[in-house]
């Protein structure tokens, strides 16, 4: 399979042996990647696999560190956004760039409008060229239409005609039905044959397998930045992609703990919300890790958020000890024992500003005060009890937050939530963008906790961190539980299966 | 993590002093320049030594003080509130008109107190139920406030205070010690030790530097900012008393502007206008800055205009300048 597939046509854009370096981290390395006229190139991958910087790349957002792009098997560089779109590279992000208070004629044409001898725009003539395209594309609105007035599926289009009014030869298409009804999915792939009739190359980045094998080509996998094999869709399986994407090796070293589960602490039943997510129930026992995995999107944050009180489930209940708790607010959340370490360290985590004993007293200020007056004693003592304990790298405890690197602040934050003296602790992605040591320390202290009687759910989109850490995991798919998986179920295939939706098991078809 | 052999890295609770923290403080620079400002005016006027007229002097800034002190809690907040002066329109109308029906003293008092407190709740509602900007919702109000009393007074004025009620703006506490500034000193303390010794003063600080992550925190984060503006409500209510007093009389035009030289008091007393820090004692000594400008210019018989010129200069200078000094800094070491 890493063979490439010999090619009929030759590649509109051929990307080789691209490399790209972040500080600490090898986003991309040597990785390829062609892209064929009249064809759809779907670019498969786990979070993290280099997806998103590879479309940086291509769109001149970012600068490769080393290899080569050709077009029409000639090298370019680019060294701007307006380089990659005048070789005729264009995105349609997941979120469009576009202008809400202009017209949709506006938002096709802004920066190439069509010119009067005067060199004023020619009004005339972009509404006429816009409606033109407008009609290739089936959109049903016209073109004096003011942006703000579309959905986003409707949105969509305008982006996607505005890739055809700079005769885009390559079009890429990053997760673009995730905000889509099905109708409109139905829509934009009508859309895709459409641009591939006209030989346009499409690279199309999407988590769902239904929508990679009904419409793409060819693949291309990677895996930890680096390139895993490329091929045709037809000659490839979905169990083969799958095993392709998560790979063998689940190498790192998580601490060996021995399951000391208990009573069940905390019981949710029926958790709906309108939007984000629906029918959610489990159980959490003392002592026991439970992994959330699911794709980005799929409800997992919010659910979390609505078990903490930040926004209010239309129905469902909460048991803590088997008593029923009335969460509306953070506040309830931490009186009822049940905690939060937000994936958005920095605007929902830490408050920066304040110095590193406020920030770790704050939500205790009713333990280290007496009626309500401040006693700074009492909490230089709380401080300093959990900062040891998570052996906090500061210069001292009140300084600034916002001076700790992103692993100390996150120790701040759990520091914080350890000294409520919680039941359930939840950590939505507690490892995301720390380096691997810090990670192994937060994998460590996990265990640590959950040895001594709390209770921990860990939301993560690493999957040998879920399968490392979790007694059980828990599998989101569009806002629903998917699957609970534990001992045996529980491997990076069957992971992959349930949070993508591939129904091949007879098992898996449910709603 | 799990190397219990070696001992816990120490972490020292402060590396600076506390004469260090204080003597490097925006507070003891401006109490600098409140020094400096006395000593000029001592020199320029010989009539500014007088205990009497240092006396006579602190109205230019007791009233709005008792405002600035809640306005400066809530401006740490993230917050503000520009309707103050319009309260104080609305609560001394409020009075005026409770006097033509026959209301005492007593009774003048709390209905001045009482109308500053649901003007207080009204911004209140929209800013924290609805989640409205403060300052939009402010700036409507303080056209609203005052227009009612517009409505109610037009070109009159409202007279005929009970000789009883003229102690809050012209009564003595001792020698030259008016009742104003005994209230002012009280009202500091109540302030200063809300904001820098108790629970809540803790969340009014971690509301204005993060409201996500106050929010996130266990905080309830609007309960303490609908408290914010009732507290600025009802300061405004008292100002609104002890202006009355002080005037004997009510006209729909009181205390037009106070507002904006309220904040102005807030903002050189050290209070980040975007939130997130400033304390009490900077508030304080700002009051007496400002209150001692605006007497030493107006001994010298400088003209009212001049003086606002004067008030603004030394409000971007202040601020200026310390932005002005890291900048210098900076480009040396670069």
């Amino acid at each position: 399979m890493s063979e490439r597939a010999p090619p009929a046509i030759a590649p509109v854009v051929s990307m080789d042996a691209i490399t790209k370096t972040f500080p600490g981290v090898r986003a991309l390395d040597q990785v390829r990647l062609d892209l064929y006229p009249g064809q759809v190139t779907a670019l498969v991958g786990e979070n993290g696999a280099g997806k998103s910087t590879t479309v940086k790349i291509l769109t001149g957002i970012y600068h490769p560190d080393g290899g080569t792009i050709r077009i029409d098997d000639a090298p370019v560089t680019f060294a701007g956004p307006n380089d990659a779109s005048a070789a005729g590279i264009t995105a349609i992000h997941q979120e469009t760039v576009l202008f809400d208070e202009l017209s949709v004629a506006e938002n096709i044409f802004i920066g190439h409008a069509p010119r009067t001898r005067l060199g004023l725009i020619d009004r005339a003539a972009m509404h006429r060229d816009a409606a033109a395209l407008l009609a290739e594309i089936g959109a049903p609105f016209g073109t004096h239409t003011p942006l703000r007035d579309l959905g986003i599926a409707n949105k969509h289009l305008v982006a996607i005609a505005r890739a055809l009014s700079v005769d885009a030869r390559v079009v890429i298409m990053d997760e673009p039905t995730a905000a889509l009804s099905h109708k409109e999915i139905e829509e934009l792939y009508e859309l895709v044959e459409t641009l591939k009739s006209q030989g346009k190359a499409i690279l199309f980045i999407s988590h769902k397998f239904d929508e990679i094998f009904r419409i793409a080509d060819r693949f291309t996998v990677f895996r930890d930045g680096a390139f895993v094999a490329d091929g045709m869709i037809a000659d490839i399986t979905e169990d083969a992609l799958v095993s392709m994407m998560v790979g063998r090796s689940v190498n790192q070293i998580f601490p060996a703990r021995s399951a000391l589960v208990g009573e069940d602490v905390l019981q949710v039943v029926g958790y709906d919300h309108p939007t984000e997510f629906a029918d959610i129930g489990f159980t959490l026992r003392r002592g026991e890790i439970l992994g959330f995995y699911g794709l980005v999107g799929a409800g997992r944050s919010e659910f979390m958020q609505s078990l903490f009180g930040i926004t209010k489930p239309s129905k469902g209940v909460c048991k803590i000890n088997g008593r029923i708790s009335v969460i509306r607010s953070p506040a309830d959340a931490v009186a009822a024992g049940i905690v939060y370490v937000p994936e958005d360290r920095g605007k929902q985590g830490a408050i920066i500003g304040l110095p590193i004993f406020q920030n770790i007293t704050l939500p205790s200020l009713g333990r280290t005060s007496r009626s309500g007056f401040l006693k700074l004693a009492e909490e230089f003592r709380l401080a300093r009890e959990y900062a040891e304990r998570l052996d906090l790298r500061a210069a001292s405890l009140d300084q600034d937050v916002g001076n700790l690197s992103g692993g100390n602040q996150q120790k701040v934050v759990i520091a914080k939530w350890l000294a409520t003296q919680p039941q359930v602790i939840i950590l939505d992605e507690p490892t995301k963008g720390i380096d691997i040591g810090s990670k192994a320390a937060v994998h460590d202290f996990m265990a640590e906790l959950a040895a001594q009687g709390l209770s921990v759910i860990m939301v993560s989109s690493e999957i040998p961190e879920v399968i490392g850490m979790s007694d059980r995991v828990i599998v989101m798919r569009d806002g629903r539980i998917a699957a609970e998986l534990s001992g045996d179920a529980l491997t990076p295939e069957t992971l992959v299966r349930h949070a993508a939706g591939i129904t091949a098991a007879p098992e898996l078809q449910e709603a | 993590m799990t190397d219990t052999a070696a001992p816990h890295r120490h972490v020292p609770d402060r590396l600076q002093s506390r004469a260090t923290r204080v003597f490097r403080s925006w507070e003891a620079l401006l109490l600098a320049v409140a020094i400096a400002i006395f000593v000029v005016n001592s020199f320029a006027s010989p009539y500014f030594l007088n205990a009497w007229n240092l006396s006579d002097a602190t109205f230019n800034f007791t009233e709005k003080a008792m405002i600035a002190f809640a306005m400066a809690l809530l401006i740490i907040a993230g917050e503000i509130d520009l309707s103050v002066a319009s309260i104080i329109a609305l609560a001394s109308t409020a009075m005026g008109l409770a006097v033509q029906y026959g209301a005492g003293t007593p009774e003048l008092v709390v209905i001045g107190l009482m109308v500053g407190l649901l003007c207080g709740a009204f911004n209140a509602v929209f800013v924290t139920v609805l989640g409205l900007p403060s300052i939009v919702v402010t700036i409507g109000t303080m056209s609203l406030f005052r227009g009612i009393s517009f409505i109610i007074l037009g070109d009159d004025a409202f007279r005929g205070y009970p000789a009883s009620f003229s102690w809050f703006g012209q009564g003595y506490i001792w020698w030259v010690f008016t009742v104003e500034m005994a209230l002012f000193a009280l009202i500091a303390v109540i302030y200063g030790v809300l904001l820098h010794k108790t629970n809540f003063g803790r969340a009014v600080y971690a509301i204005g530097n993060n409201p996500t992550g106050a929010l996130f925190s266990g905080i309830r984060v609007q309960r303490v900012k609908f408290i914010l503006f009732l507290l600025t409500g009802l300061m405004s209510g008292v100002a609104a008393i002890c202006l009355t007093s002080r005037l004997g009389s009510t006209r729909p035009s009181i205390a037009t502007g106070m507002e904006l030289e309220v904040v102005t008091m807030v903002v050189l007393g050290g209070v980040n206008i975007l939130g997130g820090s400033g304390s009490i004692p900077g508030v304080v000594i700002a009051a007496f800055v400002m209150g001692l400008v605006t007497f030493g210019l107006g001994l010298l018989n400088v003209p009212g205009i001049v003086m606002s010129i004067f008030i603004g200069l030394l409000l971007i200078g202040v601020i200026a300048l310390p932005r002005l000094w890291t900048m210098v800094a900076n480009r040396r070491s670069a």
